[in-house]
Formats: structure tokens, sequence, C-alpha cells
């Protein structure tokens, strides 16, 4: 096949991963969207077998190699329980990345292959695009097995700072930057080492101080980061279908981060420099216990949605930990049957990472016209009877439109202190993430329900019927 | 005087960010997770760039250092092509309207 025919295979297939991501705009069109990218895929993957003219029995080998890969991915991808989904893309944030770093290293070895020079001899352009590939994909990676581990647990999802942290980080991307200029110079196959090994410990370093609750930004970082990098691949190939989606992927993912950063009313820096709420704990302490909270069981709870006509449902990461998606569904069943009007209210930053909620809503079989985004439900909350808080907190908390003191000011929230009466389900009275106590505790029109979300949704179910 | 390619790719790539800015302003925010695995699953297109790699070893030496890091690139991106595509098509099939009828 020749090379421009090639081009222009590639070409479409770019133009089909578009339209794949055009797809998502409405839960109607976004399964057809997936196979587009599907088959964006395929002619991708098969063009480039059709252009390598001179098959070595290597052939069998990348089938093979493709075959077993493919077969793990898809396993993965049935067995993965949905709470699990952002380790899941944090995860695969890290194969791409490391991937892009064999290939850099692969064209770096051997240019000839990729007609680029040769060994030692490389075109300037091509060395410096693969270097930034290389340093992107290397980032990517490290960076994206701190967040797994820490979403998984295996790691503390507290920030890990130390003095001079900033100084040090900076010392390194400038080192990075010198260490290209030096590359460029001699060729020297050391020095790319040398870069792989500071790229992958600038990505380490980069996430350990950044918190749990501050993965939606993080993971979002991340997978424009992957973008980037199969773009710097992509310029080094000279090809089309890579630097396309690479472009995408990129803008999509700082798009995802800016959405994020504006959910907690936080600039892009503030959340990359970490270490969000650690100096305020203290200052709430004091006048904590002083305050009286009204607490109930699941049979108040029944009773007041009972005698209710509407009810807001607030979901958060609680919801996810304790698992509670398809109780709550069941318990929404029965208010239903009771002729109770219930949706769902979903704030911008609720999970680990963007659309958390709405993924686990959605495998409980909770309709999507059902769940509303903040700014379209948040009038609602003042004509509302009963809005039920599960496992959502710093989002909830009025002290962000009042309170200037407090760190969380200024970040949107969901106005449910404004039904006639707040449910809010939670394991104790300890803060949220931020290390801010939550005003709605204490507010008369709130009924603390202390259990775990799960047993406290099941209880009330029971109650109810 | 010629233009470098280069150029051409450049503008590809830029008026590429500029379509990606506005198709991902218009994905609904209820699927910005699938968002997150698709663009997951075609990044790793980058598994072109791998089996050159990874097929450019000669007959009789089909294992050189350049090729082994291609076919070690071809694993993971394959893990994430069809791990990405079917965990978004999985997610997907799960966003459901409404019944109308009782």
């Amino acid at each position: 096949m020749s090379a421009n025919l090639s081009a222009i295979f590639y070409l479409i297939s770019g133009i089909l991963f578009i339209l794949a991501l055009r797809g998502l705009s409405s839960p109607e069109t976004s399964r057809q969207g997936n196979l587009f990218g599907i088959l964006g895929m395929i002619i991708a993957i098969t063009v480039t077998f059709l252009s390598i003219e001179n098959f070595s029995s290597g052939f069998i080998y990348v089938l093979i190699i493709l075959l077993v890969g493919g077969s793990i991915g898809a396993f993965i991808a049935y067995k993965i329980p949905m709470t699990a989904m952002p380790e899941l893309v944090a995860g695969f944030h890290s194969l791409v990345g490391l991937a892009a770093v064999f290939v850099a290293i692969a064209a770096f070895l051997n240019p000839e292959a990729f007609n680029l020079g040769s060994l030692g001899n490389i075109k300037l352009g091509s060395l410096i695009e693969m270097s930034i590939g290389a340093t992107v994909g290397a980032i990517t990676f490290s960076g994206s097995i701190i967040a797994f581990l820490k979403l998984q647990g295996i790691m503390s999802g507290a920030p890990i700072t130390f003095k001079g942290q900033h100084f040090f980080n900076a010392l390194i991307l400038i080192s990075i930057i010198i260490l290209i200029y030096m590359l460029c110079i001699t060729q020297s196959s050391n020095l790319f080492w040398f870069l792989l090994a500071v790229s992958f410990l600038i990505g380490f370093l980069i996430i350990i101080p950044i918190g749990g609750a501050d993965m939606p930004v993080v993971i979002s970082m991340l997978n424009s980061y992957s973008g980037w990098a199969a773009a710097g691949i992509g310029f080094t190939l000279e090809n089309t279908a890579l630097i396309i989606t690479g472009a995408l992927v990129g803008s999509s993912g700082a798009i995802l981060s800016y959405i994020m950063c504006k959910g907690m009313n936080r600039s892009f820096f503030n959340v990359i420099l970490g270490g969000f709420g650690a100096k305020d704990q203290s200052l709430n302490k004091q006048n904590k216990e002083k305050k009286p909270v009204k607490s109930g069981n699941a049979e108040d709870a029944a009773f007041l949605m009972k005698n209710a006509s509407s009810v807001i449902i607030v979901p958060g990461y609680g919801m996810a930990v304790a698992q509670a998606q398809h109780a709550l569904r069941e318990m929404v069943d029965t208010l239903k049957k009771n002729n109770i009007k219930v949706s769902y209210a979903i704030h911008p930053v609720a999970g680990r990472m963007p659309g958390h909620m709405n993924v686990l809503l959605a495998e409980a079989n909770v309709p999507y016209d059902e769940v509303f985004e903040l700014e379209n439900i948040n009038n609602d909350f003042s004509n509302t009877d009963v809005s039920f808080v599960i496992g959502a907190n710093d989002v909830t908390n009025p002290a962000a439109k009042t309170d200037t003191a407090s760190p969380i000011y200024g970040m949107p929230v969901l106005d449910v202190e404004k039904c006639k009466s707040v449910l809010f389900v939670k394991r104790s009275l300890s803060p949220g993430y931020a290390g801010v106590d939550n005003e709605l505790f204490y507010r008369d029109n709130t009924l603390m329900l202390f259990s775990d979300a799960k047993k406290m949704v099941e209880d009330i179910t029971k109650a109810l019927e | 005087m010629e233009i470098d390619p280069f150029i051409f790719r450049l503008s590809i790539f830029i008026l590429s960010i500029f379509i990606g800015y506005y198709v991902v302003w218009s994905v609904t925010p209820s699927l910005h997770t699938p968002l997150m695995s698709v663009t997951n699953a075609i990044s790793s297109v980058i598994i072109v760039g791998a089996i050159i790699a990874g097929l450019a070893g000669n007959s009789e030496n089909v294992f050189n250092i350049s090729s082994i890091f291609g076919f070690l690139a071809i694993f993971l991106a394959a893990i994430n092509i069809f791990g990405g595509f079917l965990v978004t098509q999985r997610m997907l099939q799960m966003y459901k309207k409404k019944k109308k009828d009782k």
C-alpha cells in the first residue's frame, strides 16, 4: 500500500474517532459513536499491517501478542465492578503512557524502521518530538500508577508533602528541558535513558501531594497527558491518525480538568500544588461539640418521605464506597409506588472521577432523564419536601455560600438546605475531605441518619412497605 | 520556498485541538466517565507505532532490542484498546430512558 493511500486511511480513522466523541453528546447516539471508534481502530491497525511490505515472521508474534493483550483487556472490561471505574481508568492511562515510552525507545534504538535517520544520527525534529512524547508518556505512566494506588486504597489518599517540594519539582522540570536540549546536541543514548528516569520520577512527585478527593482533577489531567504523549509520538511517526487522536484526547482531558476545578472553585495550580485542608482542621474542632444535632432512625426517615410529595436524592462518593446504588434504587421504586416524585441531583465533583455517580446510577437502572446536573436542579430544592443526602458532604455545605473564611467558600454547592427537610445519611459527624465542618448538620430542618449508607437505605425501604 | 511537511502536521494538530474543544464541550456531563474510557481506548492508536517497531526486525532476527520494545508496546496498547472500548460499551448499555408504560 502506498504511503499516500495509507495516509488517507489514517485520516479516515481520525475522523471516525472524532465521531466517536461526538456521539457522546447524548446517550442515544453514544453507542453508535463507540462503534465508530472501534471501526476507526480496526482501519488504523489493518492499514498499518498492509503498509509494511516485507513481512518478517514477526507478523505471527504481533498477532499472538495482540490477541493475548486483547483477551486480558476484554476480561478486565467484563469483570470490573462499576464502582472501580476510577481505578480502571487510571490503570489504563498508565498503560497508554508506558506504551508511548516503549514506542519512543524503539524509535530511538532503530530509527531506520521509521525513516528517521540512523542510530546516533536521528533527524533533529524527530528527536525533539520523540523526547517530548517519551517524557510526557513517562510522566503519565508514573503519575497514573500513583493515582491508581491512591484510588485503590493501597496507598493512603492523604497528601504527601515535604519541605522544598515545589522547588525540587521545579528543578526537575528545568533539568528535563536541559536534558532534551543536550540529547539533541549529543544524540547520546545514556542521556535518553536518564531523561526517561527523571520523567518517571517527576510523574511520581507531581501526584503524591494531591489528596484522594482531588482525584477527579488528577484523572482528567492524566487523561490529557496521555493524549499529548500520543500526539508527540504521532509527530515522530508522521502519522495523522495519531496526531488527531492525541489532540482530541489532550483537549478532552484538559476540558474535564477545567470543569472539575470549577466544580471546586479552585484554580488548577491550587489543586496541583496540593495539600488541601491540612491547616484548617484544628480551627473547626473547638466549637464542634457544642452544637446540638437531631438524629433519627429509618422509621423517622420513612415517615418523612412517605408524607412528602417530592424527594431529591443527592448521592456522593460514600454511596460508591457502600455500594448502595442498587438498594437506593429499590427505595426510590417504593417511593414512586406511593406517587412521590423523585429526582437525583449530581454535583460536578461528586465521586472520584467525572460522571462517576451517573454511571453508578445507570448501573442500578436509574433512567438517565431522572438524573440532573447541579445547574439544572438547584432551583428546585426550594419547592421540594425532602432531600436525601447519601454519601455526599462538602458539596452540600451552605458555608460555601456565606462563610468567607471557609476553605470551600465560593465552591458551587447544592442548595439542599432550602428543602422543607433534609435527611443526611452518614456514618458519623466527621468532616468531609476538605476538613470543614458541615453547617447543614446543625440546621433545624436536618435529620441525621447515622448508619452505613446501604443498610440505612434497606431499612428505610422496609419501613416504607 | 517549500513549506516543511512539519507545518502541515502542526496544522492538523492545532485544528484537531479546536475540534476536540468544541466536540468535548458538547458531551453531556452524565457521560463524562464513558468519555474518559473511550478517549483512553482511542489514544491506544499508538499501537500503529508499536506494530511498525515490532515488525522492524528481519526474518533471521525477529527479536532485536528495538522490536522487543515494540512487542511490549503492542501488548500494553492491545489491553487498552479491547478493555477501553468494551468497558465503554458496557457502560453505555446501562444508560436507559424512563419507560413510558408503568
